[in-house]
């Protein structure tokens, strides 16, 4: 997690060091009240978007989702091209991968953290709303927000390319 | 539904957390308009390539330093 939320060793190393000490420190006062697991993400995302905040690199909040849309106008459908029918080539991919990343770490850290507890480790709404500190219907929006332009980012490289 | 009143309910749709009336009007949008199957379907296919790139294994270097500094960091 911390190498998809910094895109960088030595911080995502930093962040998994400090994210340890402070289990370690607060492991008495974890009371349960979220699983284990919730709770160490929680603590993990938070040290990753710290480490971004203080570096200053993070993307702009206001995602231009619009630029990432498909513009309709009255009575004209845009073109859409399919997208490689095999996943399991794409990811084979070292560029394809690349591609994945680079798209990623375009995202700003908040709408990353979201997207990266729901759809890449698989959190519910609500554990990653806990984890993060957040509304349900905040994690909705950004999680709606996020793949949307994931897709529109990674949409002119996939439809080129033939597997 | 038109196709941009489609846009805002898809990730609800994708989760199955879409009002079952909803589901069927979008469904039957997309049964007439290919280009928002299509859009859809590369929706889904992002979510699932993030999902399945597996990340790099925790290299054992890294492993060994975290114990170091969990060690020296609990000393202290």
């Amino acid at each position: 997690m911390a190498m998809r939320m910094l895109r960088n060793q030595e911080d995502a190393e930093d962040a998994l060091q400090e994210t340890f000490l402070q289990v370690y420190r607060g492991l008495r006062g974890f009371e349960g009240r979220s699983t284990f697991s919730t709770w160490l993400f929680r603590l993990a995302t938070n040290v990753c978007l710290m480490k971004i905040r203080q570096k200053g690199t993070e993307p702009a909040q206001l995602l231009p989702l619009e630029e990432y849309l498909p513009q309709h106008e009255e009575g004209v459908h845009p073109q859409i091209q399919e997208w490689p029918e095999k996943p399991e080539e794409v990811l084979l991919n070292k560029e394809s991968r690349e591609k994945m990343l680079e798209a990623l770490g375009k995202l700003p850290a908040d709408y990353r953290a979201v997207f990266i507890l729901r759809d890449v480790e698989g959190f519910s709404n609500a554990e990653a709303g806990e984890a993060l500190g957040i509304s349900v219907a905040a994690v909705k929006s950004r999680l709606h927000r996020a793949r949307l332009t994931l897709r529109g980012m990674l949409a002119g490289y996939f439809q080129r390319k033939e597997i | 539904m038109k196709c941009k009143d489609m846009l805002d309910k898809l990730s609800e749709y994708l989760d199955g957390d879409l009002d079952p009336k909803l589901c069927q009007e979008l469904e039957r949008h997309m049964e007439d308009c290919n280009p928002c199957l299509v859009f859809v379907n590369s929706l889904k296919k992002t979510i699932t390539l993030y999902k399945y790139a597996s990340s790099e294994p925790l290299p054992k270097e890294v492993h060994l330093r975290l114990h170091d500094y969990l060690k020296k960091k609990c000393r202290d």
